[in-house]
């Protein structure tokens, strides 16, 4: 789950690591009250999850009342990069003598964390690590003692601060930890700390995504909703399958995430385009199994259905029950390929055959044969 | 004789009367896996599959010794489960539970490691030595005992691979899924330490997917190693959007990072025979065991 900046800010304030003073709006008409402590000059930003905020128009630098005011009645309900604006922070724009970057991200390969630091912040750090993968350095956290002082001060020291910034430096560095472990985020970035002209650090922009799988050690976060879900993503949240949308006609249903992604892979080699992924998950009930077909029946752009199943402890009569159930319930009727093989394999075969719908045992016949719809579909 | 796990596997099931750990553990028992006896708090004295239930792994260690555990907890508890199986010296930790979080996972792998402890997992379907022993939720029949090692990312595509692999009649020394998360304990590297000593394996079978960079430190050891059996892979997601997750929690693209296509590649690279289809791998695997 991604976090607005300015959710982000406040877990930082309640860590002490210093923010510029600034105040969230909702509407317009709130700019006055939102700057009455505030000194100019201002920037105005829009609270929208999406990178490259600034270069798409979301971040305004104002001078005066006036100016905050067209700002926020330019950037609220405007979208950037497709996403509602529908909060706007405006804060205090202060004077920076340089940007630097600090982040806290999860290393795979040695199972911890990692400290990741580099003395050219303000753009994206995958934009760093590509143009200039040596200006970041890289220091994997020991998660028993996790980020003490003397590991802190030797990052610091790395960015080539001495003295009372180093120490400084180093705090802030153990405070940004101390805020991904406390939200159990599994990134957290300061991008960029401004290093301001009386020699402070300050959190200019932050970003944090909170691990989905600790949402119930965070009810605060769990409640919220940041993002409408379409129709279809409500009905595989609420049938917990995962499903993502993609840009083709194909609808494509599986257990299974490596499965799912081997058939997307497939039907592109065949020259077909996948309308989504959509991965069951492994015992998947009846029910969830329609919902599924639902969501593929729903979508508009899809012209054929590909169900594929290898039954473990998914249960090929418990899919084909599904697919059933879903076909006679749907209003829209779409061509059905499926390949069904694994647990109860027969019965599954049986209860399709009776319904009138053909079962394939290969999964890349199964794709071929939806593909070749398509095609005809096209014809 | 596989890797991990074999005949002599002794192993407690963790959260036996659970909906899962009940089901599995009957289908486990049916393999001939030795399921010596069950945890769950508050059951203890009672009996689950046949299989003796107590309250903590401290009393089947005293009771009958095991040296393998497979956890079906949920998430929440997860993690107590595995440090209760650490603190208790089982060696061999099969953690199938999904939806683990990301900071209790590196906790216990940090211990784990401290104790010398082999962690499956999380979110694994298991591991099968087939004719031996199978710790793991995956369909038995598709699998038959041989010399090819399979180790995967993925569940259901690891059985469509082996269901290809036994219709040849390439059966397998172990097979195991390391899990879909971020955060796993056994590796591909590791398991490819494992299988190079195994003189059972005489080839290997990777299947990996988008997301991090295993892969890509896979075909490095294999470089440096100069890897002395042939190794097979197939990665899936070729086709799949940057910053989306793919129904594992570890297989996302960030940007340019954990794309197939950088895995593909590396892989090709360190000599690996990367197959374009997963019905591709049989074929590959055949022609690479050819003297």
């Amino acid at each position: 789950m991604n976090l607005f900046e300015y959710e982000t800010k406040q877990e930082f304030s309640k860590h002490k690591i210093s923010i510029p003073k600034g105040a969230l709006i909702t509407e317009s008409t709130q700019t006055a009250q939102a700057i009455a402590n505030l000194k100019p000059p201002y920037l105005v930003k829009a609270q929208v999850l999406v990178g490259g905020r600034g270069k798409a128009g979301g971040i305004i630098s104002a001078k005066s009342e006036k100016e905050v005011e067209e700002a926020a009645v330019k950037l609220l309900e405007a979208r950037i990069r497709g996403l509602l604006v529908k909060q706007v922070l405006i804060e205090e724009k202060l004077p920076i003598r340089k940007e630097l970057y600090v982040g806290i991200a999860i290393d795979r390969f040695n199972r911890s964390y990692a400290v990741l630091v580099s003395a050219t912040g303000g753009v994206e750090i995958e934009e760093i690590a590509s143009k200039t993968p040596k200006a970041i350095t890289r220091t994997v956290i020991d998660s028993q003692s996790g980020v003490r002082s003397f590991h802190s001060l030797a990052i610091a020291k790395q960015l080539g601060y001495s003295g009372n910034q180093l120490v400084k430096l180093s705090t802030i560095i153990q405070k940004l930890y101390q805020v991904c472990i406390d939200n159990d985020a599994e990134m957290v970035e300061i991008n960029p700390l401004a290093e301001t002209e009386t020699g402070d650090f300050v959190a200019l922009d932050a970003r944090m995504v909170i691990d989905d799988n600790a949402l119930f050690r965070h009810p605060e976060y769990a409640a919220k909703e940041t993002e409408a879900l379409s129709l279809q993503e409500a009905l595989a949240l609420k049938n917990n399958l995962s499903y993502v949308k993609l840009d083709g006609d194909i609808g494509v249903v599986g257990n299974g995430a490596g499965l799912v992604m081997a058939t997307l892979d497939l039907l592109n080699i065949f020259g077909g385009k996948p309308a989504n992924f959509l991965d069951l998950g492994g015992g998947a009930t009846i029910e969830a199994i329609a919902a599924a077909l639902q969501i593929v029946f729903t979508e508009p752009d899809t012209k054929v259905i590909l169900v594929n199943v290898l039954g473990g402890i998914t249960h090929c009569d418990d899919v084909a029950g599904g697919i059933v159930e879903a076909a006679n319930e749907s209003k829209v009727k779409k061509p059905l390929v499926v390949r069904l093989v694994g647990t109860n394999q027969q019965e599954g075969q049986k209860i399709l055959a009776n319904a009138g719908i053909s079962v394939l045992e290969s999964m890349e016949e199964a794709a071929k044969q939806a593909v070749e719809i398509t095609r005809g579909a096209q014809t | 004789m596989g890797i991990i796990i074999n005949a002599d596997t002794k192993a407690i099931v963790q959260g036996i009367s659970g909906k899962q750990g009940n089901y599995h553990t009957k289908l486990m028992l049916d393999y001939g896996t030795k399921i010596v006896a069950g945890v769950v708090p508050g059951k203890g004295g009672t009996v689950a599959n046949g299989v003796p239930v107590y309250d903590t792994v401290k009393e089947t260690v005293e009771a009958h010794s095991p040296n393998a555990s497979i956890i079906f907890v949920p998430a929440p508890f997860a993690q107590d489960a595995v440090l209760e199986a650490i603190t208790n010296k089982i060696k061999t930790i099969v953690l199938v539970t999904e939806h683990v979080p990301i900071k209790d996972a590196i906790n216990v792998m940090a211990y784990a490691n401290q104790s010398h402890v082999t962690i499956i997992g999380p979110n694994t379907p298991g591991i099968i030595t087939p004719g031996e022993c199978k710790l793991g939720i995956m369909p038995a029949n598709i699998f038959k005992p041989g010399s090819i090692g399979v180790v995967s990312r993925s569940g259901t595509l690891t059985y469509e691979i082996a269901s290809g692999l036994t219709a040849k009649g390439l059966g397998q020394s172990t097979c195991f899924g390391v899990g879909g998360d971020p955060i796993v304990g056994l590796n591909f590297i590791e398991a490819l330490e494992l299988f190079k000593e195994n003189p059972k394996t005489k080839a290997i079978v990777l299947i990996g997917e988008i997301g991090g960079n295993m892969e890509e430190l896979t075909a490095e050891y294999i470089t440096q190693e100069r890897y002395p059996k042939p190794i097979v892979a197939y990665v899936a997601g070729r086709f799949a959007p940057s910053g989306k997750r793919m129904g594992h929690a570890g297989a996302i693209i960030m940007g340019k990072q954990g794309t197939a296509q950088s895995k593909i590649e590396a892989l090709i690279n360190a000599g690996v025979k990367v197959a374009e289809k997963p019905s591709d791998v049989t074929a590959l695997l055949v022609k690479a065991l050819l003297p």
